[in-house]
């Protein structure tokens, strides 16, 4: 039989948590790390909205995420494992348990509620293992060899175990899940070809609207806003879509909930994502707002923001404005300002 | 090889590109990075454009490569830096006009240097309350910017763990712990990590310029000995730069009436502990060596169950008494009961003194100027009062001196040297290393090694392996038929390996404060490493120029105990008692 290593540099696997990195690279990385220990992770916090397949691969493949660390954990000749679950999957616990079984070396943990957003990105989500507050961590040192409690640590997602384990049976297919919500009738989890464009997908599950409409792809907060003509590419990142109604939504109430997202769940570490944040929905309250320190405020997010998701965070307003708000002719006045200083 | 802003330089392995910039001649600004603590990289203010990268990195942060090109102003970073600074300056509600940290404000360099204004942004933390700390220290969170040295002062530097952020996002702030287990011990060190001067000493400057135009009071002034050798840096003058005598000529253009060198209350604390510690080491050794003790004294010692516990500590530091009585009142017996160097300077000023220059001490006002937070917190504490009140009036930090002599013009810099006033101008090269880390105990080693030595026997007056910024130092001393084993801890955060070696030890020293008074938390802002290392050297320099290196040489401090003994007031100006705090 192959080498598991072997096998998944084959498959070509890369992470499903929306990074998108090398699997086999991470493993090599936390291979050739030297520890004391080493640990691994199942990183199933899913905390960006819209987001729901590793809940759905949790309730339906509970056995293949299990047997995924396993292969992990003695491929790495690691000590300890951790399931680290979103706050609200407690219901998902005995299933887990049975899983699990005699491998205690697996514990299964419950992300506090308060860690919030940033208690799944993959360094916050080791300093809420450790105790503390759920923030990321600077990088580098990267987890594969300063982790958990400074040890060589693999996370990975909850899908990627998935497709571990099934690479190991020789069952992967180069497929994956998507989750389908919004302004459309057949929400839920599906699974196609790695491939998929956005518009197949939407076509094969009978969600494709006929009336005007734009799309959120790879999470409902922090992911990509796409017109309805830029759908012949594959669903990035964590592979959600999100369908929004042209007519139904009003521009600056959708602007609000993404800015108010970040606001409420900005860990306050660094300058542009505690104060910007804020400033930015200071701007969208206010009744003569400054435009251009809005679109400055978004380009700062991204520019100097301490971690992934800050820099993240100004997509969803920067792409809605530029994929649909630039190409829409009857905007209102405030609108239009808007729209001219963020594509200044 | 690197390129920065189109210039070459060097390639090291290692170097951060705010450090590679610097070398190359380019200014970054920065505010929450500090050589004491590992960066943090949260105020996103030193970010620099890298060619290839996206985004633009943080110099703290970001390793240089062979080949990295940087620019370090251009009109992306300039976006992103103005505007980061915008929003940290209306996260601090500008208190300027009193702050003491006007002339040495970031803040303000940043906004005049960029050309910002810094009330574009509404300020959003107005009714955000101050904590304080007895009377030592406190953090105003209306102009905290959230950077969090003094989290890491108090919680990595210091391993006190009393400060603790709480809340997330904007809400958060820094509050002191509700854990009942834990307290302040005023040592300062978030003070003088802050850099806004949020967190800082609670000022008595004010106070004391009111007592100076009170012309019914007479306000003396006495500086410790770690003042000469920092209040310098303030007025531009290299790191270490001795400035006795301009400090003596600041203090009396200020207005003080008399201006005395507490170098001279060391040489009396050092004969002091010098005496106790050789008392408690005689019980050891059971040898007879004539009790240097003053008879009364003695007799009292003993019948409070003749306090023999070894090892002795010094208690010249107010912080490390205050963790004794609060973390280990178990300890208690071990501090020696001689007080600190200030406090038998206002104790001295306020009886001998007083009687020479025949003053009512109730009109004399004594005014500490420290490297400390926490000799507030000692001068306040009622086990101190002599018969003329508090032996120390108000306590100033070097910085509060600094700021008040800038507020009237006083360059220091340009001062011609004073002398201070007899008959305390004097005082030994003991004296001089009380302000840095083992001078305290090398102080009273040498001259409990004098008393203690055979006749005819030579003894080394300089126990070189106590002195230094290492955090734990020991030595061992033979004197005689005694070995003296001595043991130097400073920063309260190496406190640990004391408590595990108790045994092994005669004496120990503690200073709260990394590298000791030096390094106090009312020291100048910048105090790091390297400015602690060349504060630390030129207080060992004067050492070496003293002809008297024994604090017992010192006639007039011989003069001034034999009198206080006579007077019957040796016990309440000399000694003190400490006692369990919760």
């Amino acid at each position: 039989m192959k080498n598991i290593f072997q096998k998944i540099e084959q498959a070509n696997l890369v992470g499903r948590g929306g990074a998108n990195f090398s699997t086999a690279a991470k493993w090599e990385m936390v291979k050739n790390a030297k520890g004391e220990k080493k640990y691994v992770v199942c990183n199933a916090s899913e905390g960006e909205p819209g987001v729901r397949k590793d809940r759905y691969i949790l309730e339906n493949h509970a056995g293949r995420v299990v047997d995924g660390m396993l292969v992990a954990l003695e491929y790495l000749w690691a000590d300890e494992g951790y399931l680290y679950l979103n706050h609200d999957y407690q219901d998902l616990r005995r299933k887990l348990d049975e899983a699990i079984g005699e491998h205690d070396f697996i514990k299964v943990f419950f992300k506090p509620e308060s860690a919030g957003y940033i208690g799944g990105e993959e360094s916050g989500c080791l300093n809420v293992l450790e105790g503390k507050r759920a923030e990321p961590r600077l990088k580098p040192p990267f987890p594969p060899t300063c982790g958990l409690w400074g040890q060589p640590t693999l996370i990975n997602n909850v899908e990627t175990f998935y497709d571990v384990s099934l690479v190991k049976s020789g069952e992967y297919k180069y497929s994956r899940f998507y989750t389908i919500d919004g302004d459309c009738v057949w929400h839920g989890v599906y699974e196609y070809p790695e491939t998929a464009t956005i518009e197949e997908i939407l076509k094969k599950t009978k969600n494709y609207p006929d009336f005007p409409f734009f799309v959120q792809v790879g999470g409902a907060a922090s992911g990509t806003v796409l017109n309805s003509k830029q759908l012949k590419q594959p669903a990035i990142g964590a592979g959600s879509i999100r369908i929004y109604s042209t007519a139904k939504r009003d521009p600056e109430k959708i602007i609000t909930e993404w800015i108010e997202f970040f606001y409420r769940e900005s860990c306050g570490q660094c300058t542009p994502c505690r104060e910007g944040t804020y400033r930015l929905k200071e701007v969208l309250e206010s009744g003569e707002p400054d435009w251009k320190l809005f679109a400055d405020l978004l380009g700062n997010l991204k520019e100097s923001s301490f971690c992934g998701l800050g820099a993240a965070a100004p997509v969803a307003v920067m792409s809605y404005i530029e994929n649909v708000l630039s190409k829409d002719k009857n905007l209102s006045e405030r609108l239009k300002e808007m729209v001219k200083a963020v594509n200044n | 090889m690197l390129k920065i802003n189109g210039k070459e330089i060097e390639f090291i392995t290692g170097e951060n590109v705010w450090h590679a910039a610097k070398r190359a001649g380019f200014f970054i600004p920065g505010l929450c990075s500090h050589p004491d603590f590992s960066v943090k990289a949260n105020c996103r203010v030193c970010v620099v454009e890298i060619e290839g990268r996206k985004n633009l990195a943080a110099s703290c942060s970001t390793e240089t490569q062979d080949g990295m090109v940087i620019m370090t102003e251009t009109e992306r970073v300039q976006r992103s830096r103005n505007l980061n600074l915008e929003m940290i300056f209306a996260e601090h509600v500008e208190r300027c006009p009193t702050c003491v940290w006007r002339f040495n404000c970031k803040l303000l360099e940043y906004a005049g240097r960029y050309k910002i204004r810094i009330n574009t942004l509404k300020d959003r933390k107005s009714n955000r309350p101050v904590y304080r700390f007895a009377n030592a220290v406190e953090i105003d969170s209306s102009q905290c910017i959230d950077c969090r040295n003094c989290v890491d002062a108090c919680s990595k530097l210091q391993k006190i763990n009393y400060l603790e952020i709480k809340g997330k996002g904007r809400h958060q702030e820094v509050c002191p712990t509700e854990d009942k287990a834990k307290d302040c011990i005023y040592c300062g060190q978030c003070a003088v990590h802050c850099p806004v001067s949020a967190t800082q000493e609670q000022t008595h400057w004010e106070e004391v310029e009111m007592e100076m135009k009170n012309e019914k009071k007479i306000v003396v002034a006495q500086f410790a000995p770690s003042i000469r050798v920092s209040i310098g840096e303030e007025f531009g003058l290299p790191y270490g730069e001795v400035v006795t005598g301009q400090l003596v000529g600041g203090l009396k253009q200020l207005g003080f009436d008399y201006v005395f060198d507490v170098n001279f209350a060391a040489d009396i604390t050092a004969v002091v502990e010098a005496e106790e510690l050789a008392e408690r080491i005689k019980d050891r050794t059971t040898q007879s060596h004539p009790s240097p003790l003053p008879a009364q004294r003695d007799h009292e010692r003993k019948q409070n169950g003749g306090n023999n516990a070894l090892p002795m500590f010094t208690a010249s530091c107010p912080a490390w008494i205050k963790y004794v009585e609060f973390y280990r009142p178990d300890l208690i017996p071990n501090l020696t009961a001689s007080r600190s160097p200030q406090v038998h300077g206002g104790g001295i000023v306020k009886t001998y003194w007083a009687k020479k220059m025949n003053i009512d001490p109730k009109r004399i006002v004594v005014v500490s100027i420290m490297p400390c937070t926490s000799k507030k917190f000692e001068a306040d504490r009622p086990e101190m009062v002599i018969i003329g009140g508090f032996p120390v009036d108000y306590v100033l930090t070097t910085r509060e001196l600094a700021f008040m002599l800038k507020k009237n013009r006083i360059d220091l810099a340009k001062l011609k040297a004073g002398q201070a006033d007899s008959p305390f101008g004097e005082h030994t090269g003991a004296a001089a290393i009380y302000g840095a880390s083992g001078g305290v105990m090398e102080s009273a080693l040498r001259t409990a090694a004098d008393w203690l030595k055979k006749k005819g026997e030579k003894i080394n007056l300089e126990i070189k392996a106590v002195r230094g910024l290492e955090g734990v130092k020991e030595a061992e001393i033979a004197v005689s038929q005694t070995r003296l084993r001595a043991l130097a801890i400073n920063g309260i955060g190496n406190v640990d390996y004391l408590l595990a070696n108790m045994d092994k030890y005669d004496y120990v020293e503690v200073m709260a404060c990394p590298g000791g008074c030096i390094g106090g938390g009312g020291q100048p802002i910048p105090t790091t490493p390297e400015i602690r290392r060349k504060r630390d050297e030129a207080l060992h320099e004067i050492d070496k120029g003293k002809k008297k290196r024994m604090a017992h040489e010192n006639e007039e401090v011989l003069k001034v105990k034999r009198w206080l003994e006579e007077e019957g007031l040796a016990e309440e100006v000399l000694y003190t008692k400490h006692k369990k705090r919760k």
